[in-house]
């Protein structure tokens, strides 16, 4: 089959197939695989942010009975009145989604980063600690969000126990409005600070012994061996981690989702719950979720490039 | 990949106060790590708990809670539905990642930058948005309420991040391996099964884990894709839990603990390999 395909196509084409069929071959499952499971739902996600799509007018089938699809294209609509349209909330949840995600990527960053530090000293123990840190890892997200909201029991929590037994009078700690996002926010940090710690203590190992060795010689102290060593030295695992992290925590779903709901009223929604919620809660509203799923998608992209062309102008980044 | 001894202190050089310190740090952190879960199976063991916090906890403790959870409920299909899925999807995603991050980590292939940045870009479509159309493809493809829906809806989550960590750990393997085996008269994917694939094993390990962890917790589309109760996952099972005991903490705790014992299993195997595994990834991704 190949040499037929070959024989049709001019010579161009036919050395760089030769040169690299293996490779495409390699890449090809993938591909296919993506393509089907994502790109079909990504293209049909974009065309349903264009229509008027909500639970009365897609296709289903009612017993015997087989309903076709009846939405119409209504073009930007949507955008139109989710962006600016009389007491549109996107404004508002954005904001909460950027509060979000800008203080659990940091928290993340930096707790990952102490505790890789604290780890990757001679230390007794060290196993043990490493282990029982990577732990929240390990633990699926809904049975974090559960744990933690039995912690968060506002009548007989632990945690409001301990208050009581420190004279401190308990709080609501996922029926206040601040307090609940500042809860939501801790219960991530919990959850994302293991893979940061772990990615961060394999960057830390991968830089030569001999540089702090030098650096010693010269008679550097700890922290100019710090910055000017490790902090260089990380860069590339920071710069993907970070990207990484910022991405994961602006799409988190099952914290806020299974821990408040985005409630009390919209004190925790971010953009992922209200979109979800649009499509699944009350009347079911497919546009409006899509649009927000499109929207959610741009914003991400604009900032994944922008990223990467500032990456790229300090030298860094290989993709 | 190589443990190597310590940095720039020695054991010996550091103080009494800064080592007591040190200690206290990650012993306080090492207690808000695990502590949540601890809790979760103290109530789990405490019978008839109504969601009291009065602290005779060790007084009583039984298995009631263990015994309920597993006699009278589904528990034990869902928990062989989410061992199945699981499974078949760390090796599904293991293998498609594996020849992919390969094939990028080898040959700059026309198409080799996009693809590295469609998978990343996969990384930001939220999973919420992607569940209606995602059910209706799969439902075109007749798979709705089948455990391989899942299996394939999971690798498309784990294949491309997987992909861009083992690129970064076969990056590390030095290429001579592969012209070796060239010149041996392997053929590429030759030279990839038998000598590659071998040597990438931590990588491996840690790309298996992540993605069994992933499969195993995850409850969008568990919950969207699977209708019948005896297909359902442990994700989803757990969710009507929820709703059938909603004082009984003490059966959700015991679930709760059940739940997460194999993941635990999983992850004590991965976690040596972990940061050697991930550092290539980060390193080079």
């Amino acid at each position: 089959m190949a040499t037929a395909v070959a024989a049709r196509t001019p010579a161009r084409f036919r050395r760089t197939w030769d040169k690299y069929w293996y490779a495409w071959a390699m890449v090809l499952p993938v591909v296919a695989v993506l393509g089907v499971l994502i790109g079909y739902p990504l293209v049909r996600g974009i065309w349903l942010s264009f229509t008027d799509a909500n639970e009365h007018n897609v296709a289903a089938v009612i017993g015997r009975l087989h309903l076709p699809d009846s939405y119409r294209f209504i073009g930007v609509r949507n955008y139109q009145s989710g962006l600016f349209g009389a007491g549109t909330r996107f404004w508002a949840v954005l904001g909460r989604t950027v509060v979000w995600t800008v203080s659990c990527t940091f928290f993340h960053y930096v707790l990952g980063l102490g505790l890789a530090l604290l780890l990757n000293r001679p230390l007794r123990g060290r196993t043990v600690y490493r282990v029982l840190l990577i732990l929240p890892w390990a633990v699926p997200a809904f049975i974090s969000a559960f744990a933690w909201k039995l912690l968060m029991t506002r009548d007989n929590g632990i945690l409001n126990y301990a208050l009581s037994a420190l004279g401190v009078s308990p709080l609501d700690w996922l029926g206040n409005d601040t307090l609940a996002l500042i809860s939501v926010i801790a219960v991530n940090v919990w959850l994302g600070v293991p893979f940061m710690m772990v990615a961060i203590l394999g960057g830390l190992q991968s830089i030569p012994l001999e540089l702090y060795e030098a650096a010693e010689v010269d008679g550097a102290t700890p922290w100019q061996r710090f910055w000017h060593i490790t902090v260089p030295g990380l860069r590339p695992v920071s710069a993907t981690v970070i990207l990484l992290g910022t991405i994961w925590s602006f799409n988190m779903f099952p914290v806020i989702f299974l821990m408040t709901g985005g409630g009390p009223g919209d004190a925790t929604q971010i953009l992922v719950t209200y979109a979800f919620s649009a499509a699944f809660e009350g009347v079911r509203d497919y546009a409006v979720s899509a649009t927000y799923g499109v929207l959610i998608l741009s914003m991400l992209v604009v900032y994944a490039s922008i990223y990467r062309r500032a990456l790229q102008s300090q030298g860094e980044g290989a993709w | 990949m190589k443990h190597r001894p310590d940095r720039n202190v020695r054991r010996g050089e550091r103080s009494f106060g800064k080592s007591v310190l040190l200690h206290a740090t990650l012993v306080g952190a090492s207690f808000i790590a695990v502590f949540p879960i601890l809790w979760v199976l103290v109530i789990s063991l405490r019978p008839g708990f109504a969601g009291s916090s009065e602290v005779h906890l060790f007084e009583t403790s039984s298995l009631d809670n263990y015994r309920y959870v597993l006699t009278n409920t589904k528990f034990a299909t869902w928990m062989a539905n989410s061992l199945v899925v699981s499974f078949a999807t760390t090796a599904l995603s293991v293998f498609l990642s594996a020849t992919a991050g390969y094939a990028l980590s080898r040959f700059r292939f026309p198409g080799h930058r996009s693809l590295m940045w469609t998978f990343l870009v996969t990384q930001m479509f939220p999973v919420a948005i992607l569940v209606v159309p995602l059910y209706n493809a799969m439902n075109a493809l007749g798979l709705v309420n089948t455990h391989t829906s899942l299996i394939l809806a999971y690798a498309t989550v784990a294949v491309p991040f997987c992909t861009w960590m083992l690129k970064g750990y076969f990056d590390a393997i030095p290429i001579e391996i592969d012209e070796a085996g060239r010149v041996d008269g392997l053929t590429p994917i030759g030279t990839f099964w038998r000598l590659i694939f071998p040597l990438a094993r931590p990588g491996l390990a840690v790309t298996a884990f992540y993605t069994f962890l992933q499969a195993w917790g995850e409850v969008a589309y568990a919950t969207a894709f699977i209708t019948s109760d005896e297909q359902k996952t442990l994700s989803a099972g757990l969710q009507a839990f929820v709703t059938q005991f909603k004082q009984e903490w003490g059966y959700l705790a015991a679930a709760s603990i059940l739940i997460t014992v194999p993941a635990g299993v999983v992850f004590f195997f991965a976690q040596k390999h972990l940061v050697a595994g991930l550092t290539a990834g980060g390193t080079k991704g």
